[in-house]
């Protein structure tokens, strides 16, 4: 089973304003040019090399996932969202099934009746259909299939709630 | 136990890639090389040059099939460490207006309509609540139920208590 990650090296009051930034400020719209890392530095006042060091600094302490594109679901491929009713003594063991696909990339336990809830994303109709029906084939209890039927969220990034008010005063200067 | 589910899909339809799009799209979903040309990094790998990369993802971007491209937080190791997946049970004749209110929230980052599954499942909308911690999170589902005229909807909270796997959507290209 996936290693349930729930420490961090850093603690988020260590960051620096610059880091504070590249989380907070690149979130969408980041440069599709062909230097993006400079053209980032530029607007900071350091060198490119300093922006590359730090976002693999912060991916590698686990703040950042990557850079890059957040695809809208079900644009390609097929997905959904998967959820079970699983008795307490067995949630370890379910846990471990579901999370053996690589087609399951979230797998979370909720306070409800139906406690276990996952998204399953594949290339395919079919192939989704066969990741469920072996899930449900291998762990005994049926899945409650709830695909995406239409999108409201206008994803502009989380705002991170950082005091932005240095990036001002760099123009300014 | 009930095994028979209806699995119709019932997707909106897809937009059509082509080959090199497709190709683009999965060396991409692990995230942007942090090189100093990225773009022409992913180009060599493809057989396309650094331009025509960055001419198919601003289209890609455009039609929507990217809906965001940039920094990809971890929301919890950035002390959001509360989130409640919250669904409503909305008549379906205002699901897309209140939806759309929903959707604008920045500590909503996913606002989803899905089937109902009756009798067990009546909730139409899912709405992904963060905050740093319950209390946060109950407090953000009270302005959306003031600002979105909820007050008289059906809705149930459902935090995480323990996460078992997170990572970005793996898609396997289409042979």
């Amino acid at each position: 089973m996936q290693a349930n990650t729930e420490t961090t090296t850093t603690s988020q009051s260590e960051l620096t304003t610059l880091q504070k930034h590249l989380l907070n400020d690149f979130q969408h719209n980041f440069p599709l040019t062909s230097r993006p890392y400079k053209q980032i530095a530029e607007m900071f006042g350091v060198r490119e090399s300093d922006i590359i060091n730090n976002l693999n600094i912060l991916k590698e302490q686990g703040f950042i996932s990557r850079v890059g594109a957040v695809f809208r679901a079900n644009s390609i491929g097929a997905s959904t969202l998967a959820a079970m009713t699983i008795p307490e003594a067995e949630i370890d063991s379910v846990a471990e099934i579901i999370n053996s696909y690589d087609e399951v990339n979230h797998n979370y336990l909720r306070e409800h009746k139906y406690n276990m809830w996952f998204v399953v994303t594949a290339s395919d109709d079919a192939t989704l259909n066969n990741v469920l029906d072996d899930i449900e084939h291998r762990s005994g209890y049926g899945v409650m299939y709830l695909p995406m039927l239409q999108d409201f969220h206008i994803d502009l990034g989380f705002d991170l709630g950082f005091d932005t008010e240095l990036v001002s005063e760099q123009k300014a200067d | 136990m009930d095994m028979k589910v209806n699995r119709e899909p019932l997707l909106p339809e897809r937009i059509q890639l082509d080959e090199q799009d497709q190709k683009l799209i999965t060396l991409i979903q692990t995230g942007l090389p942090i090189t100093p040309a990225p773009y022409a990094d992913l180009g060599r790998e493809l057989g396309m040059d650094e331009g025509e990369v960055i001419s198919r993802l601003k289209k890609l971007n455009e039609n929507e099939v990217i809906k965001r491209f940039g920094v990809v937080v971890r929301h919890h190791e950035l002390g959001y460490r509360s989130n409640a997946m919250t669904v409503w049970n909305i008549p379906d004749d205002v699901v897309s207006e209140l939806g759309t209110c929903m959707g604008q929230f920045d500590f909503v980052t996913l606002c989803y309509r899905r089937p109902r599954r009756l009798p067990d499942w009546p909730y139409n909308l899912f709405t992904m609540i963060h905050g740093q911690d319950k209390e946060d999170v109950l407090a953000n589902i009270e302005i959306l139920r003031e600002r979105c005229s909820l007050t008289e909807i059906e809705h149930q909270v459902l935090f995480s208590t323990r996460r078992f796997k997170q990572r970005g959507a793996i898609y396997r290209q289409v042979k």
